[in-house]
């Protein structure tokens, strides 16, 4: 093995595979609140809830009703998608035609009571969720020892990714969405359901999620502050990649993944911050993100 | 000057007592301040109440003729809550004592508000042995554990069962590096070496993995969690996961931590508690007591230090007379309550330092295999005992300003 920087290659190999790793996660969450808000001018503070309600409903089904993880994560999208078209019809849809703002206080204040009502209900230390058998164990990579369940989530996750990605930019249903979030009353003329399509699309962004929750599970405890640590940092990731914008999103999701878990060897202490650095310079240097189109 | 404005006020109370007394029972005020609905909600929190009520149960204070009234409060983890919530109870409320009291940043403000207010407090969730130490006063005590017991228990044994090099995994605040410096110094004087330590942002980390390997990388035989909470469960779920060899010291686990990991998880990790409920027949006996009023959880060491402390103060105020007791100042009150020896089921016979260290065994546990558990909470195993004089920092090393050379 070589030395980079000062540091074995080995550990600087392990930390860029981790560092993907926690990207996947990025990706799918950010990936939802872009399409949110890109079709819904919403931005989603209860999508940290929700991702946890995602680990909290795959937590359920293997307790009380033995239905085992994979199913889990067909399962709890669903069920938390459809919990999310409540939310939408009940509250957000009231919402579209004010300003930002009371989107964003109006999802943060759902996002406590969700987080509070969990809280109530399971204590604050969370719940033990296993692995799926299947994926126990892991594979010597040389550099390092890559559990197989880490493997399988960079995998499910760009997979999710990608097909979502196709969804919007390649097919007539993405075609029709992204008419309806450039002129809705026009796309009504031509006969689409666009207050329906905004529900189904908000359920959409939520059930990402979710599935992000599941995924989450075996790795970290659920426990019902689980998004709210992640929730900011998905955020910054939005912002830097472009409001709304799709491939942004999740293209920023892998690539800061990647710059955490290196500034974790170089600085460690920095690591919860960097991504709030890299914010800020993009912020001044190209104020609509990476890949965004314009300011709005 | 001899006679203080404060003072005139006391005496001017204790004098005035006894009438009030006479005219109606008198009622000692105790406020649970905890945190109930955050993080360390499990580890204190509503459970911590219970334990408190149980006391006053336990104690049958209706035939004793004064009455007791519990009030409960949230600090949210928040030092300056927390003590703005201590003056109120203090000054406006009639509080007598503040009990529980919260994790260390909390802990550190209330005491200073005791101290100012000159009224009673003891402490029972805290870590910081500095509550004992530079920081300490005639108001305050220290009931349940600190992090020097913490260190000397779990260190001490894992440097002499061969754990003679150590990583530390330190959350990025003063706990963490106190805790760390600790241990760190029960490891060197073992004859162990500390090989490095990596600081991780606090809060907002997740994921461990990134340092758990750097230790690794490391040689260490022993990876030290200097954290606690969630932290502390991510780490050795995230260990496990990355089959990583080193044995993990838990430096501050409960026993909700490992209920909420599991034991497929967390079997073979050594941590220290100064109680568990399953560690003799008095500690069995007070836990089915609890068990009726709580059925869901069994208590951690610093739920049934609530108990303990409630038990010895309301054992006091008996024995010195509730009318008397309630006119007397913080520094009073603490000393009358130092004075008395304790002897509860939960940590047994024990007493109480000038420095406000109240002192009893520290236990060193290994969590069991999921095969050993027999049922639910059957989580520890008894590795060893520290006795009572040797379980807590020596009172001369703590540099309390209430100690005089």
């Amino acid at each position: 093995m070589f030395m980079i920087f000062g540091y074995s290659s080995a550990l600087l190999f392990g930390q860029l595979l981790l560092g993907l790793i926690n990207g996947a996660f990025y990706a799918l969450l950010s990936l939802g609140l872009a399409i949110i808000f890109g079709m819904l001018n919403i931005v989603n503070f209860a999508h940290g809830a929700l991702f946890m309600l995602g680990a909290f409903v795959a937590w359920a089904l293997l307790e009380f009703l033995g239905i085992p993880y994979w199913w889990s994560l067909l399962i709890a999208p669903i069920v938390v998608g459809a919990f999310g078209i409540i939310l939408e019809k009940v509250f957000i849809a009231r919402l579209y035609k004010l300003d930002h703002l009371y989107g964003l206080l109006l999802t943060f204040g759902l996002a406590l009571v969700i987080e509070g009502l969990a809280r109530n209900q399971f204590g604050s230390s969370g719940m033990p969720f296993a692995i799926p058998p299947e994926l126990q164990g892991g594979t010597d990579l040389g550099f390092m020892f890559m559990p197989n369940y880490r493997g399988w989530v960079v995998l499910a996750s760009a997979s999710v990714c990608l097909v979502v990605w196709l969804i919007i930019d390649k097919t007539s249903l993405g075609a029709n969405l992204r008419a309806a979030t450039e002129n809705p009353a026009l796309v009504q003329s031509f006969g689409i359901n666009v207050p329906r399509m905004i529900t189904l699309t908000y359920a959409a962004g939520v059930a990402l999620a979710a599935f992000a929750g599941v995924l989450a599970a075996p790795i970290y405890s659920v426990n019902p502050g689980m998004g709210s640590s992640f929730i900011i940092t998905v955020f910054a990731v939005v912002v830097i990649g472009g409001m709304g914008s799709i491939a942004g999103s999740i293209l920023t999701g892998f690539g800061l993944g990647i710059v955490e878990g290196l500034t974790k060897v170089f600085y460690p202490q920095g690591s919860a911050t960097v991504i709030f650095v890299v914010m800020v310079i993009v912020l001044l240097t190209r104020p609509a993100g990476l890949f965004g189109r314009g300011g709005h | 000057m001899s006679l203080t404005r404060r003072g005139l006020l006391a005496a001017t109370a204790a004098t005035a007592a006894p009438f009030s007394a006479r005219a109606q029972r008198p009622t000692l005020k105790i406020g649970v301040l905890t945190d109930l609905a955050g993080v360390y909600q499990d580890i204190v929190g509503p459970l911590a109440v219970e334990c408190t009520r149980l006391a006053i149960a336990d104690f049958g204070v209706s035939a004793k003729g004064f009455d007791v009234e519990i009030v409960t409060a949230d600090h949210q983890n928040k030092p300056d809550i927390g003590a703005s919530l201590a003056r109120q109870w203090y000054d406006r409320d009639g509080v007598d004592i503040i009990m529980e009291g919260g994790s260390s940043g909390v802990a550190l403000a209330v005491a200073a508000v005791a101290k100012d207010k000159n009224k009673a407090y003891i402490n029972s969730g805290g870590a910081t042995s500095d509550l004992t130490g530079t920081m300490c006063n005639a108001q305050t005590l220290h009931w349940t554990y600190d992090t020097y017991m913490l260190a000397k228990s779990t260190g001490g044994a894992m440097v002499k069962a061969g754990g003679d090099s150590w990583f530390f995994i330190t959350a990025d605040y003063a706990f963490g590096h106190a805790l760390t410096r600790d241990v760190g110094s029960f490891v060197e004087q073992g004859g162990g070496k500390v090989l490095g330590k990596v600081a991780t942002p606090f809060p907002g980390t997740t994921d461990f993995s990134a340092f758990l390997l750097q230790a690794q990388a490391s040689g260490a035989k022993v990876i030290g969690l200097a954290n606690a909470g969630a932290d502390t469960i991510n780490c050795i779920k995230q260990a496990r996961e990355f089959g990583i060899k080193a044995t993990l010291g838990g430096l501050l686990v409960f026993l909700s931590d490992v209920h909420s990991l599991g034991l497929e998880v967390c079997n073979g990790l050594v941590l220290t508690e100064s109680f568990y409920w399953d560690l003799n027949d008095r500690t069995r006996a007070f836990s089915e007591r609890l068990k009726a009023k709580s059925p869901a959880r069994r208590a951690g060491m610093a739920q049934a230090g609530c108990y303990s402390s409630a038990l010895h103060y309301l054992k006091v105020a008996n024995d010195v007379g509730v009318g008397k007791f309630k006119a007397a100042g913080g520094a009073d009150v603490i000393e009358m309550l130092k004075k008395m020896p304790t002897d509860d089921d939960v940590f047994g016979a024990g007493s109480i330092r000038p420095d406000g260290r109240a002192i009893h065994p520290s236990y060193l546990f290994q969590v069991k295999k999921p095969s050993e558990s027999k049922g639910p909470w059957d989580y520890y195993k008894l590795l060893s005992t520290t006795p009572t004089d040797q379980a807590f920092r020596p009172i001369a090393d703590g540099r309390c300003p209430l100690i005089k050379a």
